[in-house]
């Protein structure tokens, strides 16, 4: 388990910002400390950002280091990969999960197999930031949630940052590391706001963090449902229920010694995880609890997901289909009343 | 060496009838010479691997470029050392012209620790980064997009190195064809798209699966110089590819050729070839890049018999060398099972 590697000593201020403003830094700063970053993807320079993440980078860096591109997912993400080949330290933007799918072919063919079927010859040290979730009734094309399906595949690293802190300081370990590292980004995330110490605290790239400490229940969780998670708590709170929440914060590779660690401690798990149920992450973290700390189980493992369903447009429909405070408050009291 | 003089090359350009394009020097003898040695080389080995595949030394997918060897001879040996190849999964003769040594091709195709991708690959998946061959793709058209980010990072680091991506027919229906042909375009990017028109992809024939058969002038769609050269002449390929790198070199952008060739051997080892006529093969065994070239040079002296027969010994002794080294491969240790997933080594 890691938790924030803050050297108090060295905090001189503190700022507040977006989780959006905090991405903004992290490419900024990105580009300043090496020339061999860039970035590129769909209406990140003219426009902006889709969702204004990467506005005025364009002014300041110009357009061959923030390059507007082509509605090519495959080929600018091949691009990429090409380019972390050839030496870059590329920074692919990808404006929604769902368009992701169109260059999974060079997501999984490529990136995340290059260096084993060269033999450990070629690295792809790329890294792709994409928007994933729902909560905008942005309806059944633009509001998944796939970061279970890409934490599947052998090659790729899989981060979500749900803090301000994690926005702000996971870009930059990415960056550094040797392979693909996949940015999930929860879009209803970018206006969360929160305070971050001045100069920002280094994290890092992997390993779970507990965000609330507990006694009576574990909820595990990441990326846009962690703020929900964390208001559930403390609405147990005044309840008197003490409840653990660990942000897993990497789901590939998954720290499975935080995930047990916590079960250790409170002896009830509430997996709280917004892509489906079938065949899901929450699937595999139950079946590692399982595999190591099933003697240390008061309760079964209870799982809360999104229904299986295509996300709806319609408001109450949409609200319906995806974990909410209330709902994670419910799987709480089932986990507690369950006797095993 | 002979006394230098214009040669004539035929060279199609897109639209129009075949011209004749004079090339101000004609290559001289040793190299001339040298693309027979390879294409005889690179046909042997694909040759010794049908053997070693029925002996069930090589196994899984094997796809020999016997008929094609003059695209990927024509080609490679115009690069220069620095330049990036993307390859296809028939790709044993762009490795081997190349220069990654036999040996490890062969001891790749064996499985074995020793091949030039550590027995991970196969014969789809040939990799050597000293020699910037950046793989054996065998996703159709999945090699596209990774050459054109090659060539951005030459690009961005204002580089005069060429990346060449091969791909076949195939792959020109591909949407990874169209995106990467408009993002390279547009982006001026140093690629050299080199199309191997076999005019099959797999078992299908290019009047079923291309709505323009002139793929060439698909491409130059694109704004891209495009050119269509006849795939069977190795000089006519060197000619092409040396005026496209210059374009390229030159700031003149993305270059693409379309080598018309003919596979005369099957897909892959388990291809029944249902899909063509023993007639059409022959047909275009007339003109087989080894007797195209090596009819040329017998009537310029530069070969006989005798010096054919001795090149085939040569090569021979060289393959069983090769094969030496797949047979004396070790095996990789199933303890590293899961190696070569991630970096050892993280900073």
């Amino acid at each position: 388990m890691t938790t924030m590697l803050t050297n108090p000593a060295a905090t001189v201020g503190v700022v507040h910002l977006t989780y959006r403003e905090a991405m903004r830094q992290a490419i900024r700063e990105a580009m300043l400390r090496d020339d061999r970053v860039f970035l590129m993807g769909e209406d990140i320079g003219h426009y902006g950002g889709c969702f204004a993440v990467t506005k005025g980078l364009l002014d300041e860096f110009g357009p061959d280091r923030i390059r507007d591109t082509p509605l090519s997912e495959s080929a600018f993400v091949g691009a990429g990969i090409g380019a972390a080949m050839g030496g870059l330290r590329p920074i692919v933007e990808i404006m929604t999960v769902n368009f992701s799918l169109l260059a999974l072919d060079q997501i999984m063919n490529n990136a995340a197999t290059l260096r084993h079927m060269s033999g450990g010859a070629v690295g792809v040290p790329l890294v792709i930031r994409m928007t994933t979730g729902a909560g905008r009734q942005l309806a059944a094309q633009h509001s998944h949630s796939l970061e279970g399906w890409y934490a599947h595949i052998p090659g790729l690293k899989i981060v979500t940052p749900a803090t301000i802190e994690d926005a702000r300081g996971m870009l930059w370990p990415a960056l550094c590391d040797p392979d693909p590292v996949l940015i999930f980004e929860h879009g209803g995330l970018y206006n969360a706001e929160g305070d971050l110490a001045d100069p920002p605290p280094v994290v890092a790239l992997e390993g779970a963090a507990v965000r609330r400490v507990g006694t009576d229940v574990s909820i595990v969780t990441y990326g846009g449902t962690l703020p929900k998670v964390l208001a559930a708590a403390d609405a147990l709170a005044a309840d008197g229920v003490s409840a653990e929440v660990l942000d897993l914060r990497c789901l590939r590779p998954l720290d499975t010694a935080a995930i047990v660690a916590t079960v250790t401690r409170t002896h009830r798990v509430v997996v709280v995880d917004e892509g489906w149920r079938s065949g899901s992450l929450s699937a595999e973290i139950a079946a590692r609890i399982m595999d190591e700390a099933f003697w240390e189980l008061d309760a079964p493992v209870v799982r809360l997901c999104s229904a299986e369903v295509p996300i709806p447009y319609a408001k109450h429909l949409e609200e319906a289909a995806i974990p909410q405070v209330n709902t994670i408050i419910d799987a709480v009291r089932q986990v507690l009343r369950d006797d095993g | 060496m002979t006394a230098k003089r214009a040669s004539k090359v035929t060279v199609e350009p897109v639209t129009v009838e075949p011209v004749t394009v004079v090339v101000a020097e004609r290559p001289d003898d040793e190299r001339r010479l040298a693309w027979l040695r390879q294409m005889l080389f690179v046909r042997l080995f694909d040759e010794r691997c049908v053997e070693l595949y029925s002996a069930t030394k090589i196994r899984g997918f094997l796809h020999l470029c016997v008929g094609e060897e003059a695209v990927g001879v024509g080609v490679i040996s115009a690069l220069r050392p620095d330049d990036n190849i993307v390859a296809t999964y028939r790709e044993h003769g762009h490795a081997l012209v190349r220069g990654v040594p036999p040996g490890a091709v062969m001891a790749e195709m064996f499985g074995k620790r020793e091949g030039c991708s550590g027995g991970r690959g196969g014969s789809m998946h040939l990799f050597d980064v000293d020699r910037r061959f950046f793989g054996g793709n065998a996703i159709v058209a999945g090699g596209l997009p990774v050459a054109i980010g090659l060539a951005l990072a030459d690009h961005l680091r204002h580089t005069d190195r060429v990346t060449v991506c091969f791909f076949g027919d195939g792959a020109v229906a591909e949407g990874e064809f169209h995106e990467s042909l408009n993002l390279a375009a547009l982006w001026h990017l140093p690629v050299l798209f080199l199309c191997e028109n076999n005019l099959y992809a797999m078992g299908t024939a290019i009047a079923l699966e291309q709505s323009e058969t002139d793929l060439a002038l698909k491409a130059s769609g694109y704004e891209i110089t495009s050119w269509a050269v006849d795939g069977m002449d190795v000089e006519a390929v060197d000619a092409t590819t040396r005026r496209a790198l210059a374009t390229i070199r030159g700031g003149g952008g993305p270059c693409f050729i379309e080598a018309r060739t003919y596979r005369f051997r099957a897909h892959s080892m388990y291809d029944p070839e249902l899909y063509r006529d023993r007639a059409e093969v022959e047909h275009w065994k007339e003109r087989d890049p080894l007797t195209v070239l090596g009819d040329r040079l017998r009537a310029d002296g530069l070969v006989d018999d005798a010096r054919l027969a001795a090149m085939d010994r040569e090569i021979a002794d060289e393959i069983d060398a090769a094969v030496g080294v797949g047979e004396a491969g070790t095996d990789e240790p199933v303890e590293d099972l899961v190696r070569h997933v991630y970096a050892e080594v993280v900073p």
